[in-house]
């Protein structure tokens, strides 16, 4: 890495040829202890035999500035990886990257939190480490502890803090780093609702100001809303580049199971997630076989599998239901209601199945998304994936099919009407 | 945006060989090591009960036994100084040097959580690790002073040598921590070993003896250790123990600080890129 400076270039980022290789098995993805070290020196390190894994190869893309760009994939594609490269964290492989600007990384928001110092401490610290001068800091610092909302805990200990007043006071020191670039991954994730909607806000303002954004998220609205372009990243190559609507509508339709059923492979469920180990969702008309295409006119099943390593109390497992923009039409738990959750809510180890009917005549017809969701309430989320699954409604049969005209909305309930003669 | 502004720009490519040091950015993120100190600090004195005196405990309470068992019980000679203060003047570049060399060596992996999301310079982690021990020292040197006035040893210039002795047993404790903090990425034995090599490390080094009990043919080794000649400068300058400065004695010890502190630089910097993948 060398650094010189550039002057009336309007390129932000250029990537040429990038590739991030990781060696399975020995060296790179597990520390190991020099006694099973010495046997690979005496062989002169000859690592033949490790497995190789390209977690991104041939990459290239060139950002401009200002330009806001939206990274899509699915878990393990290579986004991370790539915006790992780009804010220097991991050095690539092969290839080479230019910046231009000072890149300011949002990779995982109150990095280097202390639980012991106070929330105004912690400011501090944060900020240094994400780069910022302390003038900057101080600068700023009413406008930071303004925009957390913790004003009246700000010399407390953050220890003391829950999980969501650090957050927003994390995100806020982040939202005040003022780089040319900006790369952030997933940390709109957290948060509450109203929480998440002033970050997006303040994420669009930044984007405003001309500067430069690359943002990996899962949540589509969220990548609608605030890109203009996106890259989509399968298989640690970028597979599309295109106007955000349009990769939007292509990643969801596209690489995701087409037979109606998403099962998990263990390399794509977190560690976090233990003990509860996703196994399929599956969507089918009542009585068929799992199916990318279900008819709107019979009920549709909606099946997810999973398995409890140890028993867990309090758990609801649910699944989101979207349109391909990423908007929420649903979301349905296995124990809302309260009987069920009396009866099934502290489940033993073991493999379960918690299925939904979705009466018929209930959606119109078009692609769905669904995503799936295990948690305790206020306890831990134990497992998400957002877009786990998508699949097709046909509406044949349906009221108002016999006009072949487009109907608008996500739902087509068969609804009683009476026409009367006054 | 201003078309005038010059703007930096990195070059991303794969490491090779040996890397630039990049002192460059290690200055712009010096603020960083000051911050990463105080929080080191003020998290250490903040959950315990007797806070700040643990700085003076450790030492002293260290003195008293070193002294029961050397100094009364085993006649150790100490260069016609009281055993305790002859003791104790070692002890504090001693413990500043083994909590640096202890700290620096576990920095990387104990933040492993930064160093896997953010970019910073490596180097500021065990550099403020080393840094930190100051504070304890600083207090601690309170205690010699007031040691001193009780025995009434007399004070000298010489006492102004004490700040470039701390530099040269900081950059020593330095250039070591740099070897250990790299290895303990790639192999965890480091941490285990740590413990071990202080305690070893001590009784190669003038702590409870007098260098000059060491027979006249070993001497050449014995001054390899460059905390030789930091703890008998130390005497020197506070106690005016040899007649001399001990000059050759320190002259070994720079120039192996010197010899540890650029193979170590230039060991993590080769490394330091894949702290992030293995860490």
């Amino acid at each position: 890495m060398s650094g010189s400076t550039s002057k009336n270039s309007d390129i932000a980022i250029r990537v040429e040829d990038i590739g991030k290789m990781y060696r399975l098995g020995s060296s790179v993805l597990a520390y190991q202890t020099l006694r099973e070290s010495l046997p690979g020196w005496l062989k002169r390190q000859s690592s033949e035999k490790d497995e190789i894994l390209w977690a991104l190869r041939h990459v290239h893309f060139e950002v401009k500035r200002g330009e806001v760009i939206g990274i899509i994939g699915k878990n393990g594609a290579g986004k991370s990886t790539l915006l790992k490269i780009l804010a220097r964290v991991t050095e690539p492989s092969e290839g080479y990257a230019e910046i231009h600007g000072r890149v300011g990384s949002l990779l995982e928001v109150g990095t280097g939190f202390h639980p012991e110092l106070t929330g105004r401490e912690n400011i501090f610290l944060n900020g240094a480490i994400l780069g910022m001068r302390r003038a900057e800091i101080t600068a700023k610092l009413d406008e930071i502890i303004d925009f957390s909302e913790v004003e009246k805990f700000i010399d407390t200990p953050i220890k003391r803090y829950s999980s969501g007043m650090q957050m927003r006071l994390a995100f806020s020191v982040a939202a005040h780093l003022e780089p040319e670039i900006l790369v952030v991954d997933e940390v709109l994730a957290v948060g509450d609702a109203d929480f998440q909607r002033k970050c997006l806000g303040k994420m669009q303002d930044v984007s405003q100001q001309g500067r430069t954004v690359l943002f990996v998220s899962h949540n589509m609205s969220a990548i609608l809303r605030l890109t203009t372009e996106t890259l989509v990243v399968d298989h640690g190559k970028i597979i599309m580049r295109a106007p955000t609507e349009q990769a939007v509508d292509y990643y969801l339709s596209q690489g995701h199971a087409e037979e109606g059923i998403k099962q998990w492979t263990p390399d794509e469920i977190p560690d976090a997630a233990a003990p509860f180990r996703p196994i399929s969702i599956s969507v089918r008309n009542t009585g068929s076989a799992p199916s990318d295409s279900v008819r709107s006119i019979d009920p549709i099943d909606i099946e997810i599998a999973y398995e409890l390593e140890e028993s867990v109390k309090g758990l609801r497992v649910g699944f989101y239901l979207m349109n391909t923009r990423g908007e929420y039409i649903s979301t349905s738990f296995d124990t809302d209601d309260p009987a069920k959750f009396e009866s099934m809510g502290t489940r033993e180890k073991g493999i379960y199945l918690s299925r939904c009917t979705l009466p018929a005549d209930l959606l119109n017809e078009g692609r769905f998304v669904l995503g799936v969701n295990a948690s305790s309430y206020r306890i831990r989320r134990y497992f998400q994936d957002e877009q786990a699954l998508t699949f097709h409604v046909d509406a044949s049969g349906a009221p108002g099919t016999h006009w072949a005209e487009q109907r608008l909305g996500p739902l087509r309930p068969r609804l009683e009407w009476s026409i009367e003669k006054e | 945006m201003n078309e005038q502004v010059e703007i930096p720009v990195t070059y991303l490519r794969p490491g090779r060989g040996l890397a630039a040091l990049n002192l460059r950015d290690l200055w712009i993120y010096r603020e960083l090591v000051f911050f990463m100190i105080w929080r080191d600090v003020k998290v250490r004195y903040k959950q315990t009960l007797l806070g700040a005196t643990w700085a003076i405990l450790q030492p002293v309470a260290t003195m008293i036994v070193f002294n029961i068992f050397f100094g009364e019980l085993g006649k150790i000679p100490s260069d016609g100084i009281p055993y305790p203060l002859f003791n104790f003047t070692a002890l504090l570049p001693w413990q500043l040097f083994s909590k640096a060399l202890n700290d620096a060596a576990r920095s990387l992996v104990q933040n492993r959580h930064m160093i896997t999301k953010v970019y910073f310079p490596r180097m500021v982690l065990p550099i403020a690790s080393v840094l930190s021990g100051l504070v304890d020292f600083g207090i601690a040197f309170v205690i010699l002073i007031g040691m001193m006035i009780f025995y009434k040893t007399p004070f000298t210039w010489a006492i102004l040598t004490i700040p470039l002795l701390l530099v040269l047993a900081l950059t020593f404790a330095l250039g070591i921590g740099l070897w250990f903090a790299s290895l303990n990425v790639l192999y965890r034995d480091v941490a285990y070993v740590m413990p071990f090599i202080s305690q070893f490390w001590m009784f190669i080094s003038p702590v409870i003896y007098p260098s000059s009990m060491v027979p006249e043919q070993f001497r050449f080794l014995y001054y390899l250790n460059p905390m030789t000649g930091v703890i008998e400068g130390f005497r020197w300058a506070m106690l005016g123990t040899q007649t001399s400065f001990p000059a050759s004695m320190l002259i070994s010890s720079i120039g192996v600080t010197i010899v540890v502190l650029v193979s170590g630089l230039f060991y993590f910097r080769r490394m330091e890129r894949l702290f992030a993948d293995m860490v």
